[in-house]
Parts: structure tokens; C-alpha cells; sequence
């Protein structure tokens, strides 16, 4: 915590390394890795397995961008920060991207120093509740004191949605994500408010996942995506590509396990994602045939949302009939084409 | 061989500017000017960095977002805060909630550090042992670790709201918080708090008097205890003659939870439960170390004099032990204040908790953020010093 406020006071004093814009790519190679922020330990999106490796939706993005630049998907360097110093650990240059659960707002994107790139999960807000409460609508929460993670839109969604519905509420905060489930659990609070993808991943490592009931109000938009600093386009043109190439490849049926095949692909529009036609990674600053890496390491946006939140992990987001479903099968998620 | 000594005319020129260089004061000033110049480039520098580096990075400073609405909402205020007032608004509910712990800390640690000093002097070996014990074990143990356990340990295992511990239907303690009843003043309260005032005013004039009296004739009047006594008996006695012009909210449960009455979360108690409990520690020994600093001598005096047994401890014991007490404990109360600012561990809505944490994270303003909460800091501490370096000019020896 002390670090945090050093940080915070260098920052403040202008002290800090001048970590310039445009940069990001030389020094991320030359220093042979990538510095990915993720947040605290969360199933699902940024887990951390007990021999020190991390594995999730989020992470694998690092994983992915790492692939692009060096070939190698394991160049990381994981920074786990928790979300009320993400930002300024960002902007300080502590980190070259952040890839954690983090949603795109108007403030956010224009006032401090941060570009979101693009949207790899639709979510919502939503409430989390004891099943033994009886609880079943988040309107019967009036006068109820609820559990929520101070630094994020969550905390403002809160606010907005009991004044909206004239109910009155204390919320019970902290920025440690561990802090605050454990004082939901030991009920401290009513209901545990989050972005619901969380609030599935927590409460699948709860000792009892069948015990808490999930509210069925949606109660904002969270558009989650990576972020990198602003002014390095460049860096934020290969972050974003990234992702839409993992998106296109879904659309495309290319896998993991058939790209090697795929190469040879007919079709055009595979072989522009996989560089064996045109030059779109030049324009990227990586090698032409990037997406190969990448793919063999991460596999497509269908492929990794199953490994991790799927309805077949124990975090168990159904996917089909959702935003996160492809825009060919009635979501939103959707990619500019590779050309 | 004669040596002609053929002064230069260059000379003694070179020993005037070796004379200025000799002379103390003119050195001095000359130091302090290159010393305040350099200063004052360091700052320019550090200006101007700050600027630039801000500008390189596309982040917004300036004090201009101090008026936007915060949005979000905070668990417990001591003024009145709703999640449309602005951050101005949140760096006072910040520094309110701060100064609350600070105060009823400070409060409870100087009782219960007083009564664990004076224990720790008891000839009882079992009182003396027993507070000795307490004073190590706390004061060796991390005060984050502490507050820790306090809150995990202790208030959030409390019942629910449903089974809360009940005192009087009137008290309530649950894993929500600590409810009690509010005081709501009615018409006629007004005469009775101007009879408190009242009295407190004159309290202190009868003490002026009464020394001025007792410095001129030598006679005592006890004016401590008489002001004591019309501070409570007078309002007292206004306020039942008026026939108690105060109402009591009582808290009930009312759906989830408790509404009406004052309630503070279990944040609030175990922060002042950890915080009183690890100061009380230091200012046992501070209180143990000034009464030991009385001379023996001293009490022996008083004893050949036969001043009755509380005369020795209020007159001859006590102004001479506070004179050893106060500084220490003065910089212990400055502890308070700024240890509180652990309460961000267990989430409760102090300055740093509220400010530096979530209106920095919510508006991205580090800069405004971190020198608005450093200023309060600094005012503190230099409030405090000043009270204190005041004191310590009082209470000097006067020799005679
Ligand atoms: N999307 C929101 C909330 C982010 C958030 O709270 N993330 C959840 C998971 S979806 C979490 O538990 N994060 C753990 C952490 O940040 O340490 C925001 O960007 O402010």
C-alpha cells in the first residue's frame, strides 16, 4: 500500500520516468517482455494457479498479444494490482497494457491519459445475494447495505440505480476484492454487487456456489476491453487488431487446432488473417504471419471463451442467445475485416 | 637582502572581496541567497516537469473537476452526503470522518492509557503484571494486523440483524453496525444547551478568580469542583423544569436492516476499538514514566508539609508529571490521526479511504488529490506542534 502512495506522489511530482508515447513496441522489445496488468486473482478471467501461472479470457489476451510480437505467448510479465490503482499504474508506464475486466466509459477513455482499444466481453451489472434471503428482485434491496469494490463503475452504477429507484442503500466498500467477498460471505452485507461475469467467477470458487442466489436485474452496460496508454497509436492499433483477428478467426473457422491447414486456405480472407496473403502485420509492426501465432497459442474468441467461462467450466457463462455471441449468430461480437 | 614589499595596487582589492568572504554575515546572506535560489529552481523545475510529463501522458490536472458531481455513495458521513454532491463535498466527508476516529480515539486511549499507566505503578503484583502484559503484547503486535482481526475477528461474526444483540431496545449491535438512539431537541432545548454554555463560561471565569484570589491572600476556593458541579446540576435541572425538551429516535428494524438513531458500521468500531487499544499502550507508559519522573523528594516534602493525599497528587505530583506527559502524548494524538489512515484496509470511509482511493481512482486526478490530502496532513501536524510548542513555553521551570 505504502508503494502505491509513492507512486501516487511521484507521479504527482512529475517525478516518474518519462515513459513516452510512441515507444511502447521498442521498449516492450527490447526488454523481451510484456508487461500485462491483470487484476486480483479471480477464476475465469485472471486466475492464478499455485505454481505461479496464470490462465483466464483476459489473460489470454496478454498471452495473445505476447504471441504476435515475439512468436512466444509466455513473454509476460503478469502485474496483479487491484482496481483502484489500475489506472495510475497504466499512466505511470508500470504496465504497457491492461487486459482486466475493465469497462469503456467517456471519462475513463478521455481524462486520464488512456485509450480503451475495443470491447472483447459484453457485461452487465448485477447483485448477488444469499439464496437462504428470500431475496428475488434487486427492488427489494431498499435500505439494504451491500458489498461493492471501491474504483470501479460499479460503485457509480450502485449509486444511480438506488436513486433511480428512489430506495435508500449503505454501500460496504473496500478495494480489495478478497476483503469484500469475505465480508459478504460472513455477511457483513446484504447483497455483493458486480459486473455479473464477476460475480459468476467469484461465486464459483464460494464454498457453497449453490448457496447465493444472482439477482436477475441488469443494471448497467459494461463494455469490457483492453486498455493501453494514450498517444502510441501504434501500440494501440496492435492491441486492437489482436483482437479483432482472434474475433475474425472465430468467424472464419480457423481454431487452434486447423490453422496449420488453414495456410493454404483458399479463401481469401483467411489468407489475409494469416499473412499468407497481403502485409497487414508490416502495417502492425509484427511479422506477417502473426495471427498463426497467435491462434496456435490462444485459439479463436470461441475457443478461449469456452476454455474459461463457458457453460462447461465451473464458472458457466452460456454463451448462445447473448451479446458474446458471434454477430452471425445473433450477438454483437464482431470484428472489422482483415484487409 | 632588503625586500621591498611593492604593494599591487590589485592587491587590496582582492583582499576587500576576502574580507566579504570573511565577514559572517555577509557570508550568510550570500549563502542564503544561492540556497533560496536554488530552491526556488528546484520547485520551477519540478513545475514545469510536472507539466510537461502531464501533458506527454494526456492527463487533466487543475481543481476544475472539484465541482462535479462524485456519484458515488459512501457508508457512513458525519455530514450530510448524498451521491450527487461533488468532490469538494467527499474531501470534507473525508476529513470529518478522519478527524471523528482521530477524536474518539484520542478520547478512549487517554482513559484507558491512564488507567493501565497508573496499574502499571500498583504495588499489586497481579495488576502490575497483568497491565504490563497488555502493554507488551499490544504494542509489539502491527496495528494493520490488529484492526484486521478486530473487524474480522469480532464484528463481522457478530449476529445479524435479525438476532442482534439487544440492550434496553434501545442498543443494538449486529454485524451491520452499532445502532443506538439518536437525541432529537425539541422547543425549549435551546435554554437548556445556553445554560450548559452558560456555565462553561463561568467555570472558567470563578477559575481566574479564584487563582488571581489565591495568588493575592493565599486563600483556596475550589472552583474546580464547584464549576463541575453547576455544569451538570444547572442544565440538569433547567431541562427537567422544562420538562425534558428532548425527544429519543429509537433505531427498529425495518426490512433488511435498521433505520433511525445513529448508527456506525462495524468498520467505524473496529477501527477505534484497534486504534484506542494500541495508543492507550503508549500513553500507559507515558503516563508511567512522568509520574516516575517526580523526585521522591518531592513527595516526602509535601508529606512533612502534611498536604492531605489529593492535594499532593493535584498540586505537587500532577504539574510536575504533565510537564513530562503532555509532549509525548501530544505527538501521540498526532499518531492517531495519521494511523487512522489504515481504516482504507477495512474499507471504512476515512480521508485517505474516500479521497486519495476513490476520488483519485473515480476522476483521475492524482495531482489535486495527493497535495489537497498532504495539505490537511501537514495542517495537522503543524496545528499540533504549534499547541505544543506553545505548551512547552508554559510549562518551562520558572526559576526564580
Ligand atoms: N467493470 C468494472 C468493474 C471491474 C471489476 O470489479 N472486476 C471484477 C471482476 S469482473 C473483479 O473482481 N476484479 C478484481 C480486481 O480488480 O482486483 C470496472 O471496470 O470498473
Amino acid at each position: 500500500m505504502r508503494l502505491r502512495y509513492i507512486a501516487h506522489a511521484a507521479l504527482a511530482l512529475g517525478l516518474a520516468a518519462p515513459a513516452f508515447a510512441q515507444e511502447t513496441m521498442e521498449t516492450v522489445k527490447e526488454r523481451g517482455v510484456l508487461n500485462c496488468q491483470v487484476g486480483l486473482p479471480t477464476p475465469g478471467f485472471y486466475a492464478l494457479a499455485e505454481d505461479g501461472t496464470w490462465s483466464g479470457m483476459d489473460v489470454d489476451l496478454c498471452r495473445a498479444v505476447s504471441a504476435a510480437i515475439f512468436g512466444d505467448p509466455d513473454q509476460v510479465e503478469y502485474q496483479s494490482v487491484t482496481s483502484a490503482v489500475r489506472f495510475t499504474s497504466l499512466a505511470n508506464a508500470e504496465s504497457d497494457m491492461l487486459s482486466r475486466t475493465t469497462t469503456w466509459t467517456a471519462v475513463r477513455d478521455t481524462q486520464l491519459g488512456l485509450d480503451f482499444t475495443t470491447v472483447n466481453f459484453y457485461d452487465g451489472q448485477g447483485f448477488l445475494v444469499p439464496a437462504d434471503s428470500g431475496i428475488t428482485s434487486a427492488l427489494e434491496l431498499d435500505g439494504g447495505v451491500i458489498c461493492v469494490l471501491t474504483g470501479t463503475t460499479t460503485e457509480l452504477n450502485l449509486a444511480d440505480y438506488f436513486r433511480a429507484n428512489g430506495m435508500s442503500f449503505t454501500p460496504v466498500t473496500n478495494e480489495n476484492v478478497n476483503v469484500l467477498v469475505e465480508t459478504y460471505l460472513g455477511g457483513g452485507c446484504d447483497a455483493y454487487t458486480n459486473d455479473k461475469s464477476g460475480l459468476a467467477a467469484r461465486r464459483s470458487a464460494f464454498p457453497d456456489p449453490n448457496g447465493h442466489t444472482l439477482l436477475p436485474e441488469t443494471v448497467s452496460k459494461e463494455p469490457l476491453g483492453p486498455v493501453v496508454r494514450q498517444g502510441d497509436d501504434a501500440w494501440a492499433n496492435l492491441v486492437r487488431w489482436v483482437v479483432f483477428g482472434i474475433i475474425n478467426a472465430e468467424e472464419l473457422g480457423v481454431s487452434s487446432e486447423n490453422v496449420d491447414e488453414m495456410t493454404s486456405s483458399a479463401d481469401p480472407n483467411i489468407a489475409r488473417l494469416l499473412g499468407s496473403e497481403g502485409n497487414i502485420g508490416e502495417g502492425l509492426g509484427v511479422s506477417p504471419t502473426f495471427m498463426v501465432d497467435v491462434i496456435k497459442a490462444v485459439g479463436n474468441y470461441g475457443e478461449i471463451y469456452e476454455k474459461h467461462i463457458g457453460e462447461n467450466t465451473p464458472i458457466g457463462i452460456p454463451r448462445e442467445g447473448t451479446l458474446n455471441a458471434l454477430w452471425t449468430e445473433g450477438g454483437i461480437i464482431y470484428a472489422p475485416p482483415f484487409r | 637582502m632588503a625586500v621591498i614589499h611593492n604593494p599591487d595596487p590589485s592587491d587590496s582589492k582582492q583582499r576587500g572581496v576576502t574580507r566579504l568572504f570573511y565577514d559572517a554575515r555577509i557570508r550568510s546572506i550570500f549563502i542564503q541567497a544561492i540556497t533560496l535560489a536554488l530552491v526556488l529552481g528546484f520547485l520551477g523545475w519540478l513545475t514545469l516537469n510536472t507539466m510537461t510529463n502531464l501533458a506527454a501522458r494526456n492527463l487533466s490536472a487543475g481543481f476544475d473537476f472539484l465541482d462535479v458531481s462524485a456519484g458515488f455513495g459512501i457508508g457512513f458521513t458525519l455530514i450530510p452526503y448524498q451521491e450527487s454532491d461533488t468532490y469538494l463535498r467527499v474531501f470534507f466527508v473525508g476529513i470529518m470522518n478522519t478527524l471523528l476516529v482521530a477524536a474518539v480515539s484520542i478520547v478512549l486511549a487517554t482513559v484507558f492509557g491512564l488507567i493501565v499507566g497508573l496499574a502499571r505503578l500498583s504495588n499489586n503484583w497481579i495488576i502490575a503484571t497483568l497491565s504490563r502484559s497488555y502493554i507488551e503484547l499490544i504494542r509489539n503486535t502491527p496495528l494493520l494486523l490488529q484492526i484486521i482481526a478486530w473487524f474480522f475477528g469480532v464484528f463481522v461474526l457478530l449476529p445479524r440483524p435479525r438476532q442482534s444483540v439487544e440492550l434496553g431496545e434501545a442498543f443494538f449491535l449486529n454485524n451491520r453496525g452499532f445502532y443506538m438512539p439518536a437525541a432529537v431537541p425539541e422547543p425549549g432545548f435551546g435554554v437548556v444547551t445556553a445554560t450548559f454554555l452558560a456555565c462553561i463560561v463561568g467555570t472558567i471565569a470563578l477559575a481566574i478568580w479564584a487563582r488571581r484570589r489565591r495568588d493575592r491572600t493565599g486563600r483556596h476556593f475550589p472552583a474546580f469542583f464547584t464549576g463541575f458541579g453547576a455544569i451538570i446540576v444547572l442544565p440538569l435541572g433547567v431541562h427537567l423544569a422544562l420538562g425534558s425538551p428532548l425527544g429519543w429516535e429509537l433505531p427498529e428494524l425495518k426490512g433488511l436492516n435498521f433505520t433511525g438513531g445513529v448508527s456506525v458500521p462495524p468498520s467505524f468500531c473496529a477501527l477505534i476499538v484497534a486504534l484506542s487499544a494500541y495508543t492507550s499502550c503508549f500513553i500507559a507508559e507515558i503516563v508511567r514514566s512522568g509520574i516516575q519522573s517526580v523526585s521522591k523528594g518531592q513527595l516526602e516534602a509535601a508529606g512533612a508539609l502534611n498536604l492531605p493525599a489529593n492535594w499532593t497528587l493535584r498540586r505537587v505530583v500532577l504539574p510536575q508529571a504533565l510537564r513530562v506527559i503532555i509532549p509525548p502524548l501530544i505527538s501521540q494524538y498526532l499518531n492517531v490521526t495519521k494511523n487512522s489512515s489504515l481504516a482504507i484496509a477495512i474499507g471504512f470511509p476515512d480521508l485517505v479511504s474516500v479521497w486519495m482511493n476513490t476520488s483519485l481512482n473515480q476522476s483521475g486526478r492524482a495531482i489535486p488529490i495527493v497535495a489537497m490530502t498532504m495539505a490537511f496532513y501537514c495542517l495537522v501536524s503543524i496545528s499540533v506542534s504549534l499547541v505544543m510548542n506553545y505548551y512547552n513555553a508554559r510549562a518551562q521551570i520558572k526559576e526564580r
